[in-house]
């Protein structure tokens, strides 16, 4: 799936939260989206998947214009596009096997072995498989980011969204869900919008990143390209240590 | 919502009471189209028979405990408290009548409103507004799932359905609380007591309090739900989310009962 983005605003009342924004992500792409907390990168995400609409501008999923379409049309398209939220945002009042079948049961004309089947592959992907029967309330922080992924990719989505996939995990797990997107990425040619300002994380996954600041895109490139700049804001941002390690392995 | 709030707040100088008036009637402005919205949503199709039922047996068993011994307490003391009034005037065997109509009438209808108001309502607002703030709600929503008509169509039809049953509970758990009390006050066996009331309690006394609650229930799940769903500011939102619905559905439910007192008079003369 592609993604394109015309001129964007969103503003909050006065306050101006993306201004002017335009992307082009390509099919199976990996795409990162980095900035300081409060820059606008959530907006984006929610602008992309219709759950906000934007002051202005445009937003293009496999050239159809999500803002011009009816919610009919619009959910046709979520059905395709998963959504991995900061907080996994699991139903609180269903199990982990309920929380994975209710996209299944709602918008598929699954079979209950053929559902059965599914949640089990994708919990063992996410490997939690024993955590089948327990509520969101007995996993940690952990778990439920995993789980959040498995409800993501159980319907095989071909666009997904990741709200700052690894925020508030150990550098294991980081790396883990990190692979995770990676073997997505490579299995199913999914193309990936990841908000994060986690570098571990976007050094695995990354083909392609954006920084915004105030609204505005302040780099658009490869992430490898990024140790090439001057700017004082990016470097001071990713920490002079990032810059010098690969100046330095070059 | 908040926008519109913070635009008007911020134009001029207001005194507290303008400005409690002023959120009052944005708050009263939000629930009007959000009650369109759900009339939108529950004349089409899809149905969700299943999620209404789960719900009713929720918030129908979860009330019961409560509502019993409410209706036990209202009949047993409005008897206790009747009879010596009505032995002055010599009317004590009109007293099994008098419990019956005050009940079915009036009493255990709007009661059982106000306590299915406390129970229901807030859990509905904390429960909406606990998922809108962890983006349940959006989950539900970029899933292609319509989480108003899930969530919220099917809260308020099981809140309206289950509360006339409710009610017509309480009613005969009240009459069996003033029992009780005659009872104790003047010796009368059940049967007597049955005799007395029921000559005077006519269909037109019991069927416009049921009627009245089918809107009492509507009320408790529709402001519930609204206060639920727009809840936003974290933790703290979700408390105000839960208290408000209780305070505004009960208020509702004060005022439309005066509305609706004169309006069942009228086609049910007393």
């Amino acid at each position: 799936m592609t993604v394109k983005i015309k001129n964007l605003s969103k503003a909050f009342e006065d306050h101006v939260v993306l201004d002017d924004i335009s992307l082009n992500i390509k099919d199976g792409e990996n795409f990162v989206v980095f900035g300081r907390s409060g820059t606008g990168k959530s907006v984006l995400l929610k602008c992309i998947v219709g759950l906000l609409v934007p002051d202005a501008g445009e937003v293009f999923i496999d050239d159809k214009d999500i803002l011009k379409m009816s919610e009919k049309e619009l959910n046709k398209i979520r059905k395709h596009i998963g959504f991995v939220f900061q907080g996994s945002a699991l139903y609180d009042s269903m199990t982990v096997k309920e929380n994975l079948e209710f996209p299944l049961i709602r918008n598929f004309d699954f079979l209950e072995k053929e559902r059965e089947h599914k949640i089990k592959t994708v919990l063992e992907k996410v490997d939690l498989l024993d955590a089948i029967n327990k509520m969101p309330a007995e996993l940690s922080g952990g778990m439920k980011k995993r789980i959040g992924l498995a409800r993501t990719i159980i319907t095989e989505p071909q666009l997904i969204l990741y709200d700052e996939p690894t925020t508030g995990l150990d550098p294991i797990t980081t790396k883990e869900i990190s692979r995770l997107i990676v073997d997505l990425q490579e299995d199913l040619n999914v193309t990936a919008i990841v908000v994060t300002h986690d570098l571990i994380c976007a050094h695995i996954i990354a083909n392609h990143a954006v920084v915004l600041k105030d609204g505005k895109i302040r780099y658009e490139g490869e992430l490898s390209k990024l140790t090439s700049t001057n700017d004082e804001f990016l470097i001071d941002f990713f920490d002079r240590e990032f810059f010098e390690d690969k100046k330095g392995s070059k | 919502m908040s926008s519109l709030k913070s635009k008007i707040f911020d134009s001029k100088h207001y005194t507290v009471i303008e400005l409690r008036l002023t959120d009052f009637f944005i708050t009263l402005g939000g629930l009007w189209s959000f009650t369109v919205t759900f009339f939108k949503n529950f004349l089409f199709p899809p149905y969700e028979f299943g999620e209404i039922k789960k719900h009713m047996d929720e918030l129908g068993v979860k009330t019961l405990p409560i509502v019993s011994v409410t209706g036990f307490i209202i009949g047993f003391v409005l008897a206790m408290q009747s009879q010596p009034v009505m032995a002055r005037f010599g009317a004590e065997s009109f007293l099994p009548s008098m419990v019956a109509l005050s009940v079915t009438r009036e009493l255990g209808p709007v009661i059982t409103a106000l306590i299915f108001a406390g129970r229901v309502s807030s859990g509905i607002g904390a429960e909406l507004g606990s998922m809108r703030v962890t983006e349940q709600i959006d989950a539900m929503e970029v899933s292609a799932i319509n989480p108003f008509k899930f969530l919220v169509v099917t809260r308020v039809l099981a809140c309206t359905f289950i509360l006339p049953m409710l009610a017509v509970y309480v009613d005969f758990i009240a009459i069996l609380g003033g029992y009780v009390a005659v009872a104790l006050l003047l010796n009368m066996n059940f049967q007597l007591y049955v005799n007395s009331l029921l000559p005077s309690l006519l269909f037109s006394d019991v069927l416009p309090g049921i009627v009245k609650t089918f809107f009492f229930g509507f009320i408790v799940g529709i402001v519930g739900a609204y206060k639920g769903y727009t809840a936003d500011n974290g933790t703290v939102g979700v408390g105000k989310a839960s208290t408000s619905s209780v305070v505004l559905s009960s208020l509702l439910i004060l005022v439309l009962d005066m509305v609706l007192v004169k309006i069942t008079i009228i086609f049910w003369p007393i």
